[in-house]
């Protein structure tokens, strides 16, 4: 299987400013992270809930991104909406998070993502995405 | 002798709010208010740029917006700042914003039980009835920490905190 490509350079202006990183890859899809500071700071010593969403959705974008690369698509993708759900209080400690394609169409495609800190198999934050394909 | 706490006031808060940590990154702004809402601003910005063939906001940061405007119309409506938590936030994005648009986000809390608060709003460029995003959420108040009380409410402890160091987090 090849390597996914590389998309780091393709993040976003926000994403870059926000410091959201790729960090490395599973399965094919990007992971990305994003270090705990006074940018993401929500209430004290805690991730906004609004940085969280941030990284969430930047990583949905990084796998589409990766899967439309992968099949020689290279389409621009325009947000329908996002859902967040917010599983646990984001500590002042390093994020990451990973999307995965759920349904690649022609037209849509529905992406999940998670967000974890210490213990990927106890995600802070998870988020469904639709994007557009145009 | 004791006065009594201050009835929130999202106006006054902003002053604390948006001054340091992600919200005073974006660069927030109040601009109004309701009995149970609250109207702010995201100003327009290059480096919150979503994508790099046009001038417009990602929607990263109107998440933010939308998340930062429904605590304080929880907050505005209930009279009291209590820490609330995100259990739940749907954006649906109806249009991007115009080119160089600041995006303003107006949500009100329209149900309040015990432990939960129901927030619903849109994200506008310019006309509320032409929005660019609705929005719904559901949050969830939690235990109230006496390490993480609210500057806003708090004038004393306010002026430690703005001692305090705060990392990198000066004012560019």
């Amino acid at each position: 299987m090849p390597d996914a490509p590389d998309i780091s350079d393709d993040l976003p202006a926000y994403a870059r400013s926000l410091g959201i990183a790729v960090c490395g890859e599973d399965a094919g899809m990007p992971v990305l992270t994003v270090d705990f500071g006074p940018m993401v700071e929500g209430r004290p010593q805690h991730f906004h809930g609004g940085a969280t969403a941030g990284l969430l959705e930047t990583a949905g974008y990084a796998a589409l991104r990766t899967a439309l690369l992968a099949s020689g698509r290279d389409p621009q993708m325009k947000p329908i909406n996002i859902t967040v759900q917010y599983l646990a209080a984001g500590k002042s400690k390093p994020s990451f998070a990973i999307g995965r394609i759920t349904r690649l169409g022609r037209r849509n495609a529905n992406v999940t993502v998670e967000a974890w800190q210490d213990d990927r198999s106890r995600p802070i934050a998870t988020a469904v995405m639709n994007i557009l394909m145009v | 002798m004791t006065t009594p706490p201050a009835r929130f006031d999202a106006r006054e808060a902003s002053q604390w709010f948006f001054r340091h940590g992600h919200t005073g990154w974006l660069g927030l702004r109040f601009t109004d208010q309701g009995d149970n809402w609250v109207e702010l601003e995201l100003p327009w910005r290059e480096d919150l740029l979503g994508d790099r063939s046009r001038p417009v906001l990602a929607s990263g940061p109107i998440i933010s917006l939308m998340d930062m405007a429904s605590g304080m119309a929880i907050w505005q409506a209930s009279g009291a700042f209590k820490p609330v938590a995100t259990l739940d936030l749907r954006v649906d994005y109806q249009r991007p914003a115009r080119d160089r648009a600041s995006v303003r986000g107006r949500v009100e809390c329209y149900r309040r039980t015990r432990s939960a608060a129901f927030v619903r709003g849109i994200a506008h460029d310019g006309d509320p009835d032409d929005p660019v995003a609705h929005v719904a959420g559901v949050f969830m108040t939690i235990g109230a920490d006496p390490r993480q009380q609210n500057p806003a409410l708090n004038p004393a402890q306010n002026r430690a905190q703005n001692r305090a160091p705060q990392g990198d987090d000066a004012d560019a």
